[in-house]
């Protein structure tokens, strides 16, 4: 894992002597809310509906214990005990009092972190793939790269104010795990046809009002030119992207408005001038942050006891097929922690459950935590040999829940529950539905299955790309849910299709229940998925589930 | 004809604590949606907002909710926006305004 080094400490800490001058200038009335507001946002502070907000960064998902630990800390101290994991892998906290933020500030310096850009018109936190550096399919850890994206990126006096918020994503693996093509900029590492590394580069990718899928507009970029063709796009987007509406100010509006190839002109005259100024990262600082992803001391274990338990436990044996998949070793597992427990908040972490994910990171998994952006957390390296006390540990602490890909790991934003911009609820719709499909059995035989809900048009849970998308609107004072089909996020990323009018707040979920019984009565065999069902068969059956013709009659 | 003015009151966040206030017909701010003074009209509503915004330094995010009155006379927001922060969170009822309200 990446320490800060002198450079970073001295930056954080003076960021926060910075940020609490400006609270108590705020507090004594010398700045006012108008000159505090962006102030705020730029260190992670919202004011919500209930209380103020804040987000703290996770750089590409990534923890340790003492980290875990401080979060748990803090979350006693200075909030209300718990934390919500987000889908930018971030966590927030809910409950903080104004004063109080820059104490919370300093506590996350103690430990290498802080909350600078997780909001504001920025380059905001890069997320990586969840089992990076773990993951059997990948060419290397991506997160080299993303650390060096975040030195880059932090303070960069010519990005602090670009047209609106922008999001990097990379993966160094075929399958996309980390939503990238949903980002502004989408990395794969990739290898060419001589094998050499470098960046398949996508652009103007995003979620929110116009959902578009980013565009490839560089097949293959050598390593070494990476941060001069960030740049490149970062100027041509600086200069060019809409400044005059708030809606048309991403990337992926200039990219839909001029097209992959003008962009794509554009970006490569400025990186040529770019590249030929350009001297290299610094050869010190990069062998630095490569050593720091180097892969842990692994151990071979004996995994006979796990293989006994595995044949004779028939409660494990469902955890680990469900939540564990194959590590590069095949004596170990990459385990994700379900924070979807049936009838819980999707993303919520209590202090005392971040504690026993610290410990057992500590104990048994070389001291490595993930936060993926479908809201769990990840212990990346297991040793086969330690999944039976992982998990007895795990389901002491309501953390063992075994349905991670299945119909009741949904993302659920916060929406109206806590958000000042929601139009609706979110949180109450994703846990009815994980009580109606509570049965883990039958949510196994549903099979993989990816529900997502956003309370506003701003996508925050991702609804465009979910198997089953759940958009909660305001129609005439009343919440009310749209359903979008056949999204996807991975590799084969698409925006799913609007089903028809929406539901009211307890017609949801039984809706939800119809598509589910539709797909159940038309897949070919149990192996054909939802999604795989929906791409043979097209939107017709899912919609005459959803909208029965006698209903249709009722309501005329 | 103009539909029927919905009475309005004045709501905001409060500076240090960042929860839900409302403006009182005494002239300062409540943690009680019992408290908040009613503007019946449009010239009360503006004078209301105005009276409201007086207090950069203690409140911030002041505008104005539709109010309607329950069958006993008592105004309660007309929005669920509005009626959700009267509460607090749906996913935990030990958290926000309906959490103190239980030990009032």
């Amino acid at each position: 894992m990446y320490d800060y080094a002198d450079f970073d400490r001295a930056f954080v800490q003076g960021r926060v002597a910075e940020f609490r001058d400006q609270v108590e200038r705020r507090i004594a009335g010398s700045l006012t809310e108008e000159e505090f507001l962006p102030l705020r946002l730029r260190n992670g502070l919202y004011l919500q509906l209930h209380a103020y907000m804040y987000r703290i960064a996770i750089p590409y998902g990534t923890l340790n214990s003492r980290k875990l630990r401080q979060l748990a800390m803090i979350s006693e101290r200075w909030d209300r005990g718990y934390g919500h994991f987000t889908t930018r892998t971030n966590i927030q906290f809910n409950w903080p009092k104004l004063r109080d933020v820059p104490d919370m500030m300093a506590a996350l310096a103690e430990v290498g972190m802080h909350s600078i850009q997780t909001s504001g018109n920025c380059v905001r936190n890069v997320t990586a793939d969840h089992f990076a550096g773990a993951a059997a399919d990948e060419i290397e850890d991506p997160r080299a790269t993303a650390e060096l994206l975040r030195q880059w990126s932090t303070d960069h006096p010519e990005f602090a104010w670009l047209p609106r918020k922008f999001k990097i994503g990379i993966t160094a693996a075929p399958h996309d795990r980390a939503a990238t093509k949903t980002h502004d900029i989408a990395l794969r590492i990739v290898r060419d046809a001589e094998g050499a590394v470098g960046y398949e580069v996508s652009v103007g990718g995003g979620l929110g009002r116009t959902p578009m899928i980013a565009k490839t507009v560089r097949e293959f970029l050598p390593k070494a030119e990476l941060l001069p063709y960030i740049e490149a796009i970062l100027e041509v987007y600086n200069l060019a992207g809409r400044r005059d509406n708030k809606h048309k100010a991403r990337l992926k509006i200039l990219v839909h408005e001029i097209g992959i190839d003008e962009v794509r002109a554009r970006v490569e005259a400025v990186f040529e001038e770019r590249l030929a100024a350009f001297r290299g990262v610094n050869p010190g600082l990069l062998a630095e942050i490569e050593a720091a992803f180097a892969p842990p001391a692994f151990v071979a274990l004996p995994t006979e006891d796990y293989a006994r338990a595995h044949a004779e436990d028939p409660v494990f044996r469902s955890w680990v097929d469900v939540n564990c998949v194959a590590h590069r070793r095949d004596d170990y597992a990459i385990a994700t922690i379900s924070l979807k427990p049936i009838g819980g908040t999707p993303g919520d972490a209590t202090a005392a459950q971040m504690r026993l994910v610290a410990d057992l990171a500590e104990a048994y998994a070389h001291d490595e935590v993930r936060v993926s952006h479908e809201q769990n957390l990840v212990l990346p390296h297991v040793p086969r040999a330690h999944l039976p006390a992982v998990h007895a540990a795990l389901r002491e602490a309501g953390l063992a829940t075994a349905n991670v890909g299945l119909v009741s790991d949904i993302i659920a934003c916060p929406g109206m529950d806590y958000c000042s911009l929601a139009t609706a609820r979110s949180i109450p719709i994703a846990q009815q539905i994980a009580e109606t499909f509570a049965d883990l059995d039958a949510q196994r035989d549903i099979g993989p299955l990816k529900i997502k809900v956003s309370g506003c048009i701003n996508a925050c849970g991702h609804h465009h790309v979910g198997h089953i998308g759940i958009l909660g609107l305001d129609r005439a004072g009343v919440e009310n849910y749209q359903i979008t089909l056949g999204g996807d996020a991975a590799e084969a990323a698409a925006i799913g299709e609007r089903a028809g009018p929406g539901f009211a707040y307890d017609e949801i979920v039984p809706a939800v229940e119809r598509l589910i019984e539709a797909y159940l009565d038309h897949r070919l065999e149990p192996g054909e998925s939802f999604l795989e069902a929906y791409r043979r068969l097209g939107a017709a059956p899912f919609k005459a589930a959803l909208y029965p013709p006698e209903e249709r009659s009722d309501a005329a | 004809m103009a539909r029927q003015f919905q009475p309005r009151m004045a709501t905001g966040s409060d500076l240090l604590e960042g929860d839900v206030v409302y403006f009182t017909s005494a002239g300062d701010w409540s943690r009680r949606i019992e408290d908040a003074a009613l503007a019946v009209n449009p010239d009360a509503a503006a004078n209301l907002l105005s009276r409201a915004s007086e207090f950069p330094n203690a409140v911030v995010g002041v505008y104005l909710v539709e109010a309607a009155l329950d069958d006993r006379g008592r105004a309660a927001p007309a929005h669920f926006r509005e009626v959700f922060r009267t509460r607090g969170p749906s996913n935990y009822p030990q958290h926000g305004r309906q959490a103190e309200r239980e030990h009032v």
